[in-house]
């Protein structure tokens, strides 16, 4: 059941399950390729969120709530230890 | 505890990868190109407090100071905006590195030390000797003047880490003895969690009176140098 658009140019959110192999790989995995995907999530979170015209502090601190949840990821072994616990 | 108290001061590592370059490179999200005349509420704000700052610390230079403004300025941002992120649990701060202090002031103070004694020698090597100095004391005082000259690069790379590292290392270990205390004495836990609360309110003080400290010295070096 082929799509109406050409499947190297739907978004992520757009494909079916199906199709996710052979969406992966006419993805562009060059560096530019990655680079420009980077660049365009960036926009699109940004031209959703910030650069609206009632943009509000939503925008910013789910950025920030976002690192520190990768920031928690990260460092996760290191405070396995901490937790309060009968026998460590 | 010994070694969780400087866990938080170590490299990010992830899948075995060091993601320090990454995590130096994230503040520069936070701060989007104004495209358009009137810009979005985050670019406003960010405009409004850039010129405040950059007014406040670039109106005292000659014109030839104010070539700085823009090196300036970044530094300040950056150095901000990294210790501000360092705030948030469990994040990396960069600026505790000294490492990375050092390799922000020894080229910044470089660079005011050559443009002084290139443009103006006579003045740079005069500021070397303080007006007013008995005669026999000029030869040691020479040298006296010449390591302070030496050493501003160390003492600003060492302030900034010396600071960052000290409150966030005072966080740690007030926010575990408030945790210990819970279970011996709650009203010995309240007053430490208050005074817990009152560091935090200093640390983001701190955090941005470091940015400002480390710019204005840098400036006041180039003013003498200019």
């Amino acid at each position: 059941m082929a799509s109406v658009i050409p499947l190297k140019e739907e978004k992520l959110l757009d494909v079916k399950i199906g199709e996710l192999p052979s969406w992966i790989l006419t993805q562009d995995f060059t560096p530019k390729g990655i680079a420009g995907a980077f660049q365009r999530g960036y926009y699109q979170y940004y031209n959703k969120y910030v650069s609206v015209k009632k943009g509000s502090f939503a925008g910013l601190s789910t950025v920030l709530a976002a690192y520190m949840l990768f920031n928690y990821c990260c460092s996760y072994k290191e405070f396995e230890h901490e937790w309060p616990r009968k026998y460590h | 505890m010994n070694e969780n108290l400087f866990a938080s001061f170590m490299i990010p590592v992830m899948l075995g990868v060091p993601i320090t370059t990454l995590i130096i490179m994230f503040p520069t999200m936070l701060f989007p190109t104004p495209n358009r005349l009137i810009n979005n509420r985050m670019i406003a704000i960010q405009q409004w407090l850039t010129k405040l700052t950059s007014k406040q610390l670039m109106i005292t230079h000659s014109p030839k100071g104010q070539a700085w403004s823009l090196m300036l300025i970044s530094l300040f941002l950056f150095i901000a905006s990294t210790n501000l992120l360092g705030m948030l649990p469990h994040s990396f701060t960069p600026t505790t590195q000294l490492s990375m202090n050092l390799g922000m002031a020894i080229p910044l103070w470089a660079g005011t030390v050559f443009i002084g004694f290139r443009n103006k020698t006579k003045m740079s090597l005069a500021h070397l000797l303080p007006l007013g100095t008995p005669t026999f004391l000029i030869p040691m005082l020479v040298m006296i003047e010449t390591t302070s000259l030496f050493i501003q690069p160390l003492a600003l790379a060492v302030r900034l880490t010396a600071n960052i590292t000290a409150g966030h290392l005072l966080l740690h270990l007030i926010g575990s003895a408030t945790l210990a205390l819970m279970n011996i004495s709650l009203f010995t836990a309240l007053i430490t969690f208050i005074i817990l609360t009152l560091l935090i309110i200093l640390e983001f003080a701190v955090a941005l009176i470091q940015a400002y400290v480390f710019t204005l010295l840098v400036s006041l070096y180039l003013q003498d140098n200019t």
